[in-house]
Protein backbone atom coordinates (compact mmCIF):
# COMPACT_ATOMS: atom_id res chain seq x y z
CA UNK A 1 0.00 0.00 0.00
CA UNK A 2 2.28 2.30 0.70
CA UNK A 3 4.78 1.78 -2.37
CA UNK A 4 2.04 2.87 -4.42
CA UNK A 5 1.33 5.96 -2.21
CA UNK A 6 5.05 6.90 -2.70
CA UNK A 7 4.66 6.12 -6.60
CA UNK A 8 1.34 8.29 -6.25
CA UNK A 9 3.97 11.21 -4.13
CA UNK A 10 6.67 11.14 -7.13
CA UNK A 11 4.01 11.66 -9.50
CA UNK A 12 2.03 14.90 -7.60
CA UNK A 13 4.93 16.64 -5.73
CA UNK A 14 6.50 19.70 -8.23
CA UNK A 15 9.61 18.95 -6.03
CA UNK A 16 12.67 16.34 -6.12
CA UNK A 17 12.62 17.40 -2.22
CA UNK A 18 10.53 14.39 -1.77
CA UNK A 19 12.44 12.02 -3.48
CA UNK A 20 13.74 10.31 -0.16
CA UNK A 21 11.34 8.30 1.64
CA UNK A 22 12.20 10.15 4.96
CA UNK A 23 11.16 12.62 2.95
CA UNK A 24 7.97 11.68 2.17
CA UNK A 25 7.31 9.76 5.30
CA UNK A 26 7.50 13.20 7.09
CA UNK A 27 4.90 14.72 4.93
CA UNK A 28 2.47 12.19 5.29
CA UNK A 29 3.21 12.86 9.27
CA UNK A 30 2.54 16.62 9.40
CA UNK A 31 -0.56 16.05 6.89
CA UNK A 32 -1.87 13.65 9.55
CA UNK A 33 -1.13 15.54 12.81
CA UNK A 34 -1.21 19.01 12.35
CA UNK A 35 -5.12 19.09 11.30
CA UNK A 36 -6.19 17.43 14.27
CA UNK A 37 -4.21 19.50 16.67
CA UNK A 38 -5.44 22.60 15.16
CA UNK A 39 -8.98 21.18 14.83
CA UNK A 40 -8.51 20.94 18.82
CA UNK A 41 -6.52 23.97 19.07
CA UNK A 42 -9.45 26.30 18.55
CA UNK A 43 -11.20 25.15 21.49
CA UNK A 44 -8.08 25.13 23.42
CA UNK A 45 -7.79 29.04 22.46
CA UNK A 46 -10.99 29.83 23.32
CA UNK A 47 -11.07 28.15 26.35
CA UNK A 48 -7.93 29.94 27.82
CA UNK A 49 -6.22 26.96 28.14
CA UNK A 50 -2.83 27.33 26.41
CA UNK A 51 -1.03 27.18 29.45
CA UNK A 52 -3.12 23.92 30.22
CA UNK A 53 -1.88 22.33 27.69
CA UNK A 54 1.73 23.39 27.61
CA UNK A 55 2.15 21.95 31.02
CA UNK A 56 0.23 18.58 29.49
CA UNK A 57 3.17 18.31 26.97
CA UNK A 58 5.80 18.72 29.30
CA UNK A 59 3.69 15.66 31.23
CA UNK A 60 5.40 13.49 28.74
CA UNK A 61 8.71 13.21 30.11
CA UNK A 62 7.27 12.29 33.69
CA UNK A 63 5.22 9.60 31.27
CA UNK A 64 8.18 8.48 29.46
CA UNK A 65 9.88 8.31 32.87
CA UNK A 66 7.28 6.14 34.12
CA UNK A 67 7.24 3.94 31.53
CA UNK A 68 10.83 3.12 31.83
CA UNK A 69 11.03 2.45 35.85
CA UNK A 70 7.78 -0.32 34.97
CA UNK A 71 9.64 -1.41 32.38
CA UNK A 72 7.12 -1.10 29.66
CA UNK A 73 8.65 -0.87 25.80
CA UNK A 74 5.43 0.94 24.17
CA UNK A 75 6.28 4.11 25.08
CA UNK A 76 3.16 6.05 23.12
CA UNK A 77 0.89 3.71 25.39
CA UNK A 78 2.59 4.56 28.09
CA UNK A 79 2.31 8.32 27.03
CA UNK A 80 -1.07 8.30 26.21
CA UNK A 81 -2.18 6.67 29.27
CA UNK A 82 -0.36 9.12 31.82
CA UNK A 83 -1.07 11.85 30.16
CA UNK A 84 -4.29 11.34 30.50
CA UNK A 85 -4.47 10.78 34.01
CA UNK A 86 -1.94 13.53 34.18
CA UNK A 87 -4.47 16.14 32.58
CA UNK A 88 -7.99 14.68 34.32
CA UNK A 89 -5.61 15.53 37.94
CA UNK A 90 -4.87 18.94 36.74
CA UNK A 91 -8.63 19.49 35.76
CA UNK A 92 -9.95 18.13 39.04
CA UNK A 93 -7.36 20.07 41.26
CA UNK A 94 -8.61 23.27 39.27
CA UNK A 95 -11.82 22.50 39.89
CA UNK A 96 -11.52 21.56 43.58
CA UNK A 97 -10.22 25.54 44.10
CA UNK A 98 -7.20 26.32 46.34
CA UNK A 99 -4.77 28.56 44.62
CA UNK A 100 -5.35 30.23 41.13
CA UNK A 101 -5.60 27.75 38.01
CA UNK A 102 -2.31 29.03 36.38
CA UNK A 103 -0.32 28.78 39.76
CA UNK A 104 -1.92 24.84 39.97
CA UNK A 105 -0.86 24.27 36.47
CA UNK A 106 2.50 26.00 36.96
CA UNK A 107 3.07 23.17 39.43
CA UNK A 108 1.73 20.63 37.60
CA UNK A 109 4.21 21.51 34.58
CA UNK A 110 7.61 22.19 36.56
CA UNK A 111 6.62 18.54 38.77
CA UNK A 112 6.07 16.94 35.30
CA UNK A 113 9.50 18.38 34.15
CA UNK A 114 11.41 17.54 37.22
CA UNK A 115 10.08 14.31 37.46
CA UNK A 116 10.94 13.04 34.26
CA UNK A 117 14.45 14.27 34.18
CA UNK A 118 14.74 12.67 37.36
CA UNK A 119 13.60 9.79 36.24
CA UNK A 120 15.00 9.74 32.53
CA UNK A 121 18.42 10.66 33.56
CA UNK A 122 19.31 7.65 35.56
CA UNK A 123 22.99 6.38 35.07
CA UNK A 124 24.36 9.75 34.38
CA UNK A 125 22.80 10.07 30.44
CA UNK A 126 20.21 12.85 28.91
CA UNK A 127 19.93 11.34 25.80
CA UNK A 128 16.50 9.57 26.55
CA UNK A 129 15.43 12.75 27.52
CA UNK A 130 17.02 14.92 24.91
CA UNK A 131 15.30 13.08 22.21
CA UNK A 132 11.90 13.65 23.82
CA UNK A 133 12.53 17.07 23.94
CA UNK A 134 13.30 17.57 20.60
CA UNK A 135 11.54 14.99 18.44
CA UNK A 136 12.43 13.60 15.30
CA UNK A 137 9.86 13.02 12.48
CA UNK A 138 12.61 12.46 10.00
CA UNK A 139 12.80 9.13 11.58
CA UNK A 140 8.84 8.41 11.40
CA UNK A 141 8.14 4.55 9.91
CA UNK A 142 4.94 3.73 8.09
CA UNK A 143 3.76 1.84 10.88
CA UNK A 144 3.68 4.85 13.04
CA UNK A 145 1.88 6.66 10.09
CA UNK A 146 -0.89 3.74 9.77
CA UNK A 147 -1.41 4.47 13.73
CA UNK A 148 -1.41 8.54 13.34
CA UNK A 149 -4.28 8.11 10.13
CA UNK A 150 -6.34 6.14 12.61
CA UNK A 151 -5.71 9.10 15.24
CA UNK A 152 -6.37 11.23 12.96
CA UNK A 153 -9.97 9.69 12.22
CA UNK A 154 -10.89 8.80 15.39
CA UNK A 155 -10.32 12.08 16.71
CA UNK A 156 -11.97 14.01 14.40
CA UNK A 157 -14.98 11.64 15.11
CA UNK A 158 -14.54 12.15 19.05
CA UNK A 159 -14.63 16.00 17.90
CA UNK A 160 -17.67 15.53 15.92
CA UNK A 161 -19.27 14.41 18.64
CA UNK A 162 -17.94 16.44 21.58
CA UNK A 163 -18.35 19.71 20.02
CA UNK A 164 -21.42 20.97 20.20
CA UNK A 165 -21.65 20.61 23.70
CA UNK A 166 -18.51 22.36 24.46
CA UNK A 167 -19.00 25.25 22.44
CA UNK A 168 -21.70 25.96 24.36
CA UNK A 169 -20.16 25.27 27.77
CA UNK A 170 -17.24 27.64 26.58
CA UNK A 171 -19.29 30.31 26.64
CA UNK A 172 -21.47 29.90 29.44
CA UNK A 173 -21.51 26.79 31.74
CA UNK A 174 -24.49 27.26 33.52
CA UNK A 175 -26.03 27.67 30.37
CA UNK A 176 -25.45 24.78 29.33
CA UNK A 177 -25.79 22.86 32.37
CA UNK A 178 -29.53 24.29 31.87
CA UNK A 179 -29.95 22.56 28.89
CA UNK A 180 -29.22 19.29 29.88
CA UNK A 181 -25.34 18.96 29.09
CA UNK A 182 -22.96 17.43 31.81
CA UNK A 183 -20.59 19.87 31.24
CA UNK A 184 -17.94 18.50 33.48
CA UNK A 185 -18.02 15.23 31.58
CA UNK A 186 -17.46 17.08 28.20
CA UNK A 187 -14.57 19.30 29.54
CA UNK A 188 -13.14 16.23 30.65
CA UNK A 189 -13.24 14.64 27.92
CA UNK A 190 -11.96 17.30 26.01
CA UNK A 191 -8.69 17.29 28.38
CA UNK A 192 -8.88 13.05 27.28
CA UNK A 193 -8.79 14.00 23.71
CA UNK A 194 -6.25 16.84 23.95
CA UNK A 195 -4.24 14.34 26.11
CA UNK A 196 -3.95 11.74 23.58
CA UNK A 197 -3.89 13.96 20.22
CA UNK A 198 -0.27 15.56 22.49
CA UNK A 199 1.00 12.24 23.09
CA UNK A 200 0.55 11.15 19.98
CA UNK A 201 2.63 13.73 18.34
CA UNK A 202 5.20 14.26 20.50
CA UNK A 203 7.50 11.81 19.83
CA UNK A 204 7.78 13.36 16.19
CA UNK A 205 7.53 16.98 17.19
CA UNK A 206 8.68 16.98 20.61
CA UNK A 207 7.86 18.26 24.35
CA UNK A 208 9.39 21.88 23.32
CA UNK A 209 7.49 22.51 20.89
CA UNK A 210 4.28 20.42 20.72
CA UNK A 211 2.30 23.25 22.12
CA UNK A 212 2.51 25.15 19.63
CA UNK A 213 1.10 23.30 17.21
CA UNK A 214 -2.09 23.13 19.03
CA UNK A 215 -2.11 26.85 19.81
CA UNK A 216 -0.67 29.11 16.87
CA UNK A 217 -2.42 27.97 13.95
CA UNK A 218 -5.60 28.17 16.46
CA UNK A 219 -4.29 31.29 17.61
CA UNK A 220 -3.74 32.54 14.07
CA UNK A 221 -7.30 31.79 12.67
CA UNK A 222 -9.08 33.58 15.32
CA UNK A 223 -7.25 36.96 14.33
CA UNK A 224 -8.78 36.04 10.98
CA UNK A 225 -12.49 34.30 11.73
CA UNK A 226 -15.27 35.64 12.62
CA UNK A 227 -17.20 32.12 12.96
CA UNK A 228 -17.11 29.16 14.66
CA UNK A 229 -16.41 27.24 11.13
CA UNK A 230 -14.11 29.93 9.90
CA UNK A 231 -12.04 29.35 12.99
CA UNK A 232 -11.83 25.92 12.52
CA UNK A 233 -11.02 26.13 8.55
CA UNK A 234 -8.44 28.82 8.93
CA UNK A 235 -6.69 27.27 11.60
CA UNK A 236 -6.44 23.39 9.73
CA UNK A 237 -5.12 25.24 6.83
CA UNK A 238 -2.50 27.61 8.31
CA UNK A 239 -1.26 23.82 10.19
CA UNK A 240 -1.05 22.36 6.43
CA UNK A 241 0.33 25.26 5.41
CA UNK A 242 3.28 25.34 8.00
CA UNK A 243 3.63 21.49 8.17
CA UNK A 244 4.26 21.56 4.31
CA UNK A 245 6.63 25.26 4.40
CA UNK A 246 8.52 24.18 7.39
CA UNK A 247 9.14 20.53 6.31
CA UNK A 248 10.78 22.29 3.13
CA UNK A 249 12.58 25.31 4.55
CA UNK A 250 13.89 22.22 7.56
CA UNK A 251 15.20 20.22 4.41
CA UNK A 252 16.63 23.28 2.56
CA UNK A 253 18.37 24.81 5.61
CA UNK A 254 19.37 21.39 7.09
CA UNK A 255 17.45 22.36 10.44
CA UNK A 256 15.08 20.47 12.95
CA UNK A 257 11.19 19.72 10.96
CA UNK A 258 9.81 20.51 14.17
CA UNK A 259 11.56 24.18 14.66
CA UNK A 260 10.49 25.14 11.03
CA UNK A 261 7.39 24.25 10.97
CA UNK A 262 6.88 26.18 14.26
CA UNK A 263 8.33 28.56 13.21
CA UNK A 264 6.40 28.87 10.09
CA UNK A 265 3.02 28.89 12.31
CA UNK A 266 4.42 31.70 14.10
CA UNK A 267 5.09 33.55 11.07
CA UNK A 268 1.24 33.00 10.08
CA UNK A 269 0.38 34.24 13.81
CA UNK A 270 2.36 37.67 12.87
CA UNK A 271 0.64 38.01 9.61
CA UNK A 272 -2.80 37.52 11.07
CA UNK A 273 -2.32 40.22 13.19
CA UNK A 274 -1.46 42.65 10.77
CA UNK A 275 -4.23 41.28 8.59
CA UNK A 276 -6.68 41.27 11.55
CA UNK A 277 -5.36 45.18 11.92
CA UNK A 278 -5.65 46.03 8.10
CA UNK A 279 -8.94 44.86 7.52
CA UNK A 280 -10.18 45.83 11.32
CA UNK A 281 -11.86 42.64 11.55
CA UNK A 282 -13.26 43.13 15.10
CA UNK A 283 -17.53 42.21 14.12
CA UNK B 1 -61.40 34.08 33.72
CA UNK B 2 -57.88 34.16 32.10
CA UNK B 3 -56.26 32.26 34.62
CA UNK B 4 -58.42 29.12 34.54
CA UNK B 5 -58.18 29.38 30.63
CA UNK B 6 -54.35 28.84 31.22
CA UNK B 7 -54.52 26.16 33.42
CA UNK B 8 -56.79 24.48 30.91
CA UNK B 9 -54.36 24.70 28.19
CA UNK B 10 -50.93 23.93 29.18
CA UNK B 11 -49.62 20.41 30.43
CA UNK B 12 -47.39 21.72 33.41
CA UNK B 13 -50.03 23.45 35.83
CA UNK B 14 -47.54 24.93 38.73
CA UNK B 15 -44.48 24.44 40.06
CA UNK B 16 -44.40 24.02 44.12
CA UNK B 17 -41.51 24.84 46.48
CA UNK B 18 -42.48 23.58 49.27
CA UNK B 19 -39.96 23.84 52.49
CA UNK B 20 -36.98 24.42 50.22
CA UNK B 21 -33.15 25.09 51.87
CA UNK B 22 -29.87 25.27 50.57
CA UNK B 23 -26.54 24.92 52.51
CA UNK B 24 -22.89 25.30 51.28
CA UNK B 25 -20.54 23.90 54.26
CA UNK B 26 -21.92 25.73 57.52
CA UNK B 27 -23.81 28.50 55.72
CA UNK B 28 -27.56 28.19 54.71
CA UNK B 29 -28.11 30.34 52.15
CA UNK B 30 -31.98 29.69 51.69
CA UNK B 31 -34.00 27.91 54.50
CA UNK B 32 -37.70 26.86 54.30
CA UNK B 33 -39.09 28.69 51.15
CA UNK B 34 -42.42 28.01 50.27
CA UNK B 35 -43.90 29.68 46.57
CA UNK B 36 -46.27 28.44 43.78
CA UNK B 37 -45.64 29.36 40.33
CA UNK B 38 -48.17 28.78 38.05
CA UNK B 39 -48.09 28.70 34.44
CA UNK B 40 -49.24 31.57 32.25
CA UNK B 41 -47.93 34.05 35.19
CA UNK B 42 -44.52 35.56 35.29
CA UNK B 43 -43.96 35.42 39.31
CA UNK B 44 -40.82 37.83 40.19
CA UNK B 45 -38.42 37.11 42.97
CA UNK B 46 -37.36 40.21 45.06
CA UNK B 47 -34.72 40.48 48.00
CA UNK B 48 -32.05 42.11 48.71
CA UNK B 49 -28.16 41.08 47.32
CA UNK B 50 -27.17 37.92 48.84
CA UNK B 51 -30.74 37.34 49.59
CA UNK B 52 -30.67 33.52 47.90
CA UNK B 53 -32.65 34.36 45.23
CA UNK B 54 -29.87 33.45 42.48
CA UNK B 55 -29.85 30.25 44.63
CA UNK B 56 -33.41 29.37 44.77
CA UNK B 57 -32.90 29.83 40.99
CA UNK B 58 -30.27 27.32 40.82
CA UNK B 59 -31.90 24.45 42.96
CA UNK B 60 -35.32 24.90 40.82
CA UNK B 61 -32.50 24.32 37.71
CA UNK B 62 -31.15 21.42 39.62
CA UNK B 63 -27.79 22.52 39.98
CA UNK B 64 -27.45 22.72 43.48
CA UNK B 65 -28.62 20.23 46.38
CA UNK B 66 -30.68 21.12 48.27
CA UNK B 67 -33.53 19.71 51.03
CA UNK B 68 -37.05 20.36 51.09
CA UNK B 69 -39.18 19.36 47.73
CA UNK B 70 -39.78 21.11 44.32
CA UNK B 71 -42.19 19.52 42.70
CA UNK B 72 -43.79 20.25 38.98
CA UNK B 73 -47.80 18.78 38.82
CA UNK B 74 -50.01 19.15 36.34
CA UNK B 75 -53.73 20.72 36.81
CA UNK B 76 -54.41 17.06 38.49
CA UNK B 77 -51.81 17.51 40.92
CA UNK B 78 -49.63 14.92 39.43
CA UNK B 79 -46.56 14.90 39.39
CA UNK B 80 -45.25 16.39 35.42
CA UNK B 81 -42.39 14.18 34.08
CA UNK B 82 -40.76 15.71 31.35
CA UNK B 83 -40.54 19.41 32.51
CA UNK B 84 -38.63 21.49 29.96
CA UNK B 85 -36.49 24.40 31.52
CA UNK B 86 -35.83 27.59 29.94
CA UNK B 87 -33.28 29.59 31.26
CA UNK B 88 -31.56 32.75 31.01
CA UNK B 89 -28.83 33.59 33.35
CA UNK B 90 -27.50 36.81 33.94
CA UNK B 91 -25.34 38.90 32.21
CA UNK B 92 -21.81 37.01 32.50
CA UNK B 93 -19.17 38.10 31.21
CA UNK B 94 -17.79 35.96 28.46
CA UNK B 95 -14.71 35.73 25.74
CA UNK B 96 -16.11 38.42 23.15
CA UNK B 97 -13.55 38.28 21.14
CA UNK B 98 -14.28 34.83 20.61
CA UNK B 99 -15.28 33.82 16.69
CA UNK B 100 -18.61 32.83 16.99
CA UNK B 101 -21.86 34.28 15.45
CA UNK B 102 -25.70 34.13 17.05
CA UNK B 103 -26.14 31.39 14.11
CA UNK B 104 -23.60 29.32 15.40
CA UNK B 105 -24.26 29.14 18.72
CA UNK B 106 -28.38 28.63 18.25
CA UNK B 107 -27.12 26.23 15.54
CA UNK B 108 -24.50 24.09 18.17
CA UNK B 109 -27.75 24.14 21.15
CA UNK B 110 -30.45 23.19 18.35
CA UNK B 111 -28.99 20.63 16.09
CA UNK B 112 -26.58 17.72 16.13
CA UNK B 113 -23.79 18.49 13.53
CA UNK B 114 -20.74 19.58 14.80
CA UNK B 115 -20.57 23.91 14.19
CA UNK B 116 -17.21 23.69 13.01
CA UNK B 117 -17.82 21.39 9.91
CA UNK B 118 -20.33 24.35 8.94
CA UNK B 119 -23.75 25.20 9.51
CA UNK B 120 -26.18 23.98 6.95
CA UNK B 121 -29.96 25.00 5.77
CA UNK B 122 -31.67 23.11 8.31
CA UNK B 123 -29.70 24.30 11.23
CA UNK B 124 -29.63 28.01 9.93
CA UNK B 125 -33.37 27.44 9.74
CA UNK B 126 -34.34 26.49 13.48
CA UNK B 127 -31.90 29.29 14.58
CA UNK B 128 -33.98 31.68 12.44
CA UNK B 129 -37.06 29.84 13.99
CA UNK B 130 -35.46 30.05 17.66
CA UNK B 131 -34.82 33.96 16.96
CA UNK B 132 -38.22 34.84 15.72
CA UNK B 133 -39.50 34.15 19.15
CA UNK B 134 -37.58 36.34 20.59
CA UNK B 135 -38.06 39.07 18.08
CA UNK B 136 -34.36 39.09 17.11
CA UNK B 137 -34.26 37.67 13.74
CA UNK B 138 -31.91 40.95 12.74
CA UNK B 139 -29.43 39.09 14.76
CA UNK B 140 -28.68 36.22 13.45
CA UNK B 141 -25.26 36.88 11.20
CA UNK B 142 -23.91 39.05 14.35
CA UNK B 143 -20.38 37.92 16.03
CA UNK B 144 -21.62 37.27 19.89
CA UNK B 145 -19.22 39.62 21.15
CA UNK B 146 -20.47 42.39 19.12
CA UNK B 147 -24.09 42.57 20.65
CA UNK B 148 -25.63 45.20 22.60
CA UNK B 149 -26.12 43.66 26.07
CA UNK B 150 -30.16 43.70 25.13
CA UNK B 151 -29.03 41.58 22.01
CA UNK B 152 -27.44 39.27 23.91
CA UNK B 153 -30.28 38.78 26.39
CA UNK B 154 -33.15 38.09 23.31
CA UNK B 155 -30.23 35.85 22.22
CA UNK B 156 -30.39 33.83 24.89
CA UNK B 157 -33.70 34.18 25.64
CA UNK B 158 -34.37 32.75 22.03
CA UNK B 159 -32.06 30.09 23.05
CA UNK B 160 -34.02 29.38 26.15
CA UNK B 161 -37.07 28.90 24.11
CA UNK B 162 -36.11 25.98 21.83
CA UNK B 163 -37.28 24.02 22.09
CA UNK B 164 -41.00 25.21 23.99
CA UNK B 165 -39.95 24.96 28.17
CA UNK B 166 -42.19 24.71 30.74
CA UNK B 167 -40.91 26.79 32.78
CA UNK B 168 -38.61 30.06 32.06
CA UNK B 169 -36.27 31.15 34.39
CA UNK B 170 -34.69 34.52 33.97
CA UNK B 171 -32.05 36.07 36.16
CA UNK B 172 -31.99 39.46 36.27
CA UNK B 173 -32.28 39.17 32.57
CA UNK B 174 -32.51 43.21 31.93
CA UNK B 175 -29.88 44.30 34.39
CA UNK B 176 -27.26 46.37 32.71
CA UNK B 177 -29.57 46.67 29.55
CA UNK B 178 -30.48 50.29 28.21
CA UNK B 179 -34.28 50.90 28.26
CA UNK B 180 -35.62 50.66 25.35
CA UNK B 181 -33.65 47.16 25.51
CA UNK B 182 -35.50 46.09 28.79
CA UNK B 183 -38.98 47.46 27.45
CA UNK B 184 -38.26 45.12 24.25
CA UNK B 185 -37.37 42.08 26.37
CA UNK B 186 -39.97 41.98 28.81
CA UNK B 187 -42.65 42.71 26.10
CA UNK B 188 -41.62 39.80 24.34
CA UNK B 189 -41.76 37.94 27.45
CA UNK B 190 -45.06 39.05 28.24
CA UNK B 191 -46.52 37.81 24.91
CA UNK B 192 -45.45 34.82 25.40
CA UNK B 193 -46.50 34.10 29.24
CA UNK B 194 -50.12 34.36 27.43
CA UNK B 195 -49.64 33.09 24.26
CA UNK B 196 -47.67 29.84 25.30
CA UNK B 197 -48.97 29.50 28.97
CA UNK B 198 -45.37 28.60 30.35
CA UNK B 199 -44.38 29.48 34.09
CA UNK B 200 -41.80 32.25 34.19
CA UNK B 201 -39.94 32.71 37.28
CA UNK B 202 -37.93 35.76 37.16
CA UNK B 203 -35.20 37.83 39.48
CA UNK B 204 -35.34 41.69 39.16
CA UNK B 205 -34.32 44.87 41.17
CA UNK B 206 -36.34 47.44 39.26
CA UNK B 207 -39.68 48.03 41.00
CA UNK B 208 -41.11 49.75 37.68
CA UNK B 209 -40.65 46.88 36.09
CA UNK B 210 -41.90 44.93 39.03
CA UNK B 211 -45.05 47.11 39.69
CA UNK B 212 -45.83 46.90 35.77
CA UNK B 213 -45.30 43.29 34.71
CA UNK B 214 -45.63 41.06 37.70
CA UNK B 215 -48.53 38.49 38.31
CA UNK B 216 -47.11 37.71 41.46
CA UNK B 217 -44.19 38.64 43.56
CA UNK B 218 -42.01 37.11 45.76
CA UNK B 219 -40.25 38.82 48.58
CA UNK B 220 -36.98 36.25 49.57
CA UNK B 221 -34.29 37.45 51.95
CA UNK B 222 -32.77 34.08 53.40
CA UNK B 223 -36.80 32.44 53.04
CA UNK B 224 -39.79 33.67 51.83
CA UNK B 225 -40.80 36.66 53.69
CA UNK B 226 -44.00 37.75 51.45
CA UNK B 227 -45.89 36.33 48.06
CA UNK B 228 -48.23 38.93 46.84
CA UNK B 229 -49.21 41.30 44.23
CA UNK B 230 -46.64 44.00 44.07
CA UNK B 231 -48.78 46.44 45.65
CA UNK B 232 -49.19 43.92 48.88
CA UNK B 233 -45.42 43.04 48.54
CA UNK B 234 -44.42 46.20 48.47
CA UNK B 235 -46.31 47.77 51.26
CA UNK B 236 -45.53 45.03 53.83
CA UNK B 237 -43.53 45.51 56.51
CA UNK B 238 -41.30 42.67 54.96
CA UNK B 239 -40.38 44.90 52.35
CA UNK B 240 -39.72 47.65 54.55
CA UNK B 241 -37.05 45.36 56.89
CA UNK B 242 -35.32 44.04 53.64
CA UNK B 243 -34.59 47.34 52.16
CA UNK B 244 -34.45 49.80 55.07
CA UNK B 245 -33.45 52.27 52.74
CA UNK B 246 -36.26 52.20 49.96
CA UNK B 247 -38.91 54.46 50.62
CA UNK B 248 -41.94 54.24 48.32
CA UNK B 249 -40.75 51.45 45.58
CA UNK B 250 -43.08 53.17 43.04
CA UNK B 251 -40.73 56.66 43.07
CA UNK B 252 -37.46 54.90 43.80
CA UNK B 253 -36.66 53.23 40.63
Amino acid sequence: MMDGLYALMDQLLPTSIFGMQFMKNALLALLLLTPLLALLGTMAVNRRMAFFSDALGHSALAGAGAGLLLGISNQTAVLIVFGVLWALLISRINRTGGASADTNISVFSSTGIALGLVLLSQGGSFARASSLLVGDVLAIGPNDLLWLAIALVGGVIAWALLYNPLLLSAVNPHLADSRGIKTRLVEDLFVCLVAVAVMLAIRWVGVLLINALLILPAAAARNLARSAPQHALFSVIISLLSGVIGLIAAYTLGSSVGAAVVLCAALFYALSLLVRRMLRIVN
Amino acid sequence: MQANEAIHRCGLCRIEMRGVSVRMEQDTLIQDVNLHAHCGQLTVLIGPNGGGKTTLLRAVLGQVPYEGKILHLDEQDKPFAQVRVGYVPQQLPFDKQMPLTVRDLLAAALTRRPVWTGVGRKARQAAENALILAQAQGLINKRLGALSGGELQRVLLALALSPAPDLLILDEPVSGVDHNGQALFLDTVNALRRQQHMAILMVSHDWTLVREYADQVALIDKTTRIVGTAEEVFDSPAFAASFPHTHGPGRSA
